[in-house]
């Protein structure tokens, strides 16, 4: 199955009661076959037809408040247009998971993948897991609800897939047993939620001496902690469906490696590709693939980049008038403790093609590059 | 590892046939993958597929740029693509349409086969729109022992929503009707 139907397999195992959403290209295949479920009666759930993003997350927000297990997915422009939304459902604490669609952001107009819609949503609250496969596709929907409603954190979810290398991809998938998946999750149980009996009133005003620092503290401080629990939920998740998840990062062939890379997402899997090669020429390459992106999975990195002669952050994004993001998140959890030079690469934007010659070019560079980023494979000016 | 590239315009079915090919090696226990690469889709607009059949679990996950085969869907193609780039010397085409002037024939092996007439005989699509897909497969069927025949139709009563049996049929006289050179 394509990524974006294990994304709508994922749905269906979890048992996801609302599904609203505004269709946008590459995601829109996830909400037709959502849909098309519920309307042939294969899930239980009501699909709500909305006329934006930013009421298609209003519309979960809500549902999700009265205790109801819900659902959105989103892509680009779209993503952009529920960002105010974004940080309504966080701060509300609500448990949401989406699915995004990594799709570039125009000018230019452009379909095709990148990943720099979701990352200007990293600083809104939600946690952010990025899928090399559609096994992870499917799986991390299961895992988002289970991380998400764990009451010491309370916090939404957003699962990124790269728009067509997983999204219209098909590949083999094992679909999880229906019955394991719903002892699994369980019903939502909210312990805190909307009454209709009770009447009250949510996210009003709060002065500058009322709670509003130590509430948004709580927050930083419950996704900051939860490493320990998203590492247990992912072994507990792993043994209980014989599945294949990494941990909060994946170390490909770190035992040794003088050399690495820090990739995420499915232009991971090249990069796997291209390091086996590489070490049957005998090169001592590895790599480190963020599966977690927030809570930024810093004291994984620290550990496993300790010895390397350098490592290469890959950036599928761009902050303009600064390094990459991941790149500046590498560099703040290794300040102080590891001492590695470091590079940045941007690859990839506007959905180009990332080939192991690139691959081989980035190592080739960190072993002999002097500039502070490059670009691979852009036609100079 | 496999790699096969299918070169056809929108509204044939390269993307479905790039899936009923690695559904076909699914089916005989083979890791699979197959990916469209997306244009602004529009009928008539050159469209590229792409299928992989390994062993094992595929890592690699960008185009294609070293087929084993092509298949090309639609031969007026071949006036502005360039369907033939990156083919390994031993590699295949599989083309819609007589063989007659292709100047590649001498250096690769071809089969061809006239999927266009059979298609309609076979009620799939019309004349303006052939569907031309599954029948290509049976030409690939015939010249590559990649996957069965039968393989190739079960993947196809799998993976086509209608005419299940004229798709199977145009699968079948395609398979009789190819020519090699």
């Amino acid at each position: 199955m394509t990524g974006n139907e294990a994304v709508a397999a994922g749905v269906k195992l979890s048992n996801v009661k609302v599904i609203a959403a505004y269709p946008i290209t590459p995601q829109t295949t996830i909400v037709e076959k959502l849909a098309e479920m519920v309307a042939n009666g294969e899930l239980n759930s009501k699909f709500i037809e909305v006329e934006s993003e930013h009421s298609a997350m209003s519309a979960v927000t809500a549902s999700e408040m009265t205790g109801v297990r819900s659902f959105t997915a989103s892509s680009s422009h779209g993503l952009l247009y529920m960002h105010e939304a974004l940080h309504w459902a966080a701060g509300m604490r609500l448990p949401l998971v989406m699915t995004v669609v990594n799709r570039a952001i125009g000018p230019p107009w452009s379909i095709w993948g990148e990943h720099t819609d979701s990352f200007n949503q990293k600083d809104t609250g939600w946690l952010q897991m990025y899928c090399e496969t559609n096994q992870e596709a499917m799986d991390s929907i299961l895992l988002g609800y289970k991380i998400a409603e764990n009451n010491k954190l309370l916090l939404p979810v957003m699962n990124m897939l790269d728009a067509f290398t997983l999204s219209h991809t098909s590949e083999p998938v094992e679909v999880r047993s229906h019955s394991t998946a719903a002892d699994y999750l369980g019903e939502l149980e909210l312990e805190s939620k909307m009454d209709f009996n009770n009447p009250a009133g949510y996210g009003s005003i709060v002065p500058p001496d009322g709670p509003f620092m130590e509430m948004k503290k709580d927050m930083r401080d419950s996704m900051y902690n939860a490493t320990n629990a998203i590492k247990k939920e992912i072994t507990t998740f792993n043994d209980l469906f014989n599945a294949e998840l990494p941990g909060l990062t994946e170390n490909f062939m770190m035992e040794d490696a003088d050399y690495a890379l820090i990739t995420l997402g499915a232009i991971s899997s090249t990069a796997k590709y291209t390091i086996r090669k590489l070490r049957e020429r005998g090169q001592k390459v590895g790599l480190i693939r963020l599966y977690f992106y927030r809570p930024f999975p810093g004291e994984e990195i620290v550990k496993a980049v300790k010895g390397l002669k350098g490592l290469g952050v890959v950036e599928r994004n761009l902050s303009f008038g600064q390094r990459g993001p991941t790149f500046e998140d590498v560099a703040t959890a290794l300040y102080g403790r590891v001492d590695v030079p470091m590079r940045n690469y941007v690859v990839g934007l506007g959905g180009r093609d990332v080939r192991v010659k690139d691959y081989e070019l980035m190592f080739e560079n960190l072993v002999e590059g002097n500039n502070e980023i490059e670009w691979v494979n852009v036609e100079a000016r | 590892m496999y790699e096969i590239r299918f070169h056809g315009r929108g509204g044939q079915g390269a993307v479905t046939a790039s899936k009923i090919l690695a559904t076909a090696a699914f089916l005989e226990s083979k890791w699979v993958t197959s990916f469209p690469f997306f244009g602004t889709e529009r009928r008539g607009a050159p469209v590229t597929a792409f299928t992989r059949v390994d062993d094992q679990r595929i890592e690699l996950r960008s185009q294609i740029y070293e087929p084993d085969a092509v298949i090309i869907l639609d031969k007026s193609l071949m006036n502005g693509v360039n369907v033939t780039e990156g083919l390994k010397n031993d590699g295949i085409i599989v083309v819609n349409g007589k063989r007659g002037n292709l100047k590649e024939a001498g250096k690769y092996r071809v089969a061809s086969v006239d999927a266009t007439s059979i298609a309609l005989r076979n009620g799939l699509g019309d004349p303006s729109h052939p569907i031309v897909n599954t029948a290509i497969l049976g030409a690939f069927a015939k010249i590559s022992n990649l996957v069965s025949l039968q393989s190739i139709k079960n993947a196809t009563s799998d993976t086509v929503p209608s005419r299940k049996k004229e798709n199977v049929n145009a699968i079948q006289e395609a398979f009789e009707e190819t020519e090699l050179n």
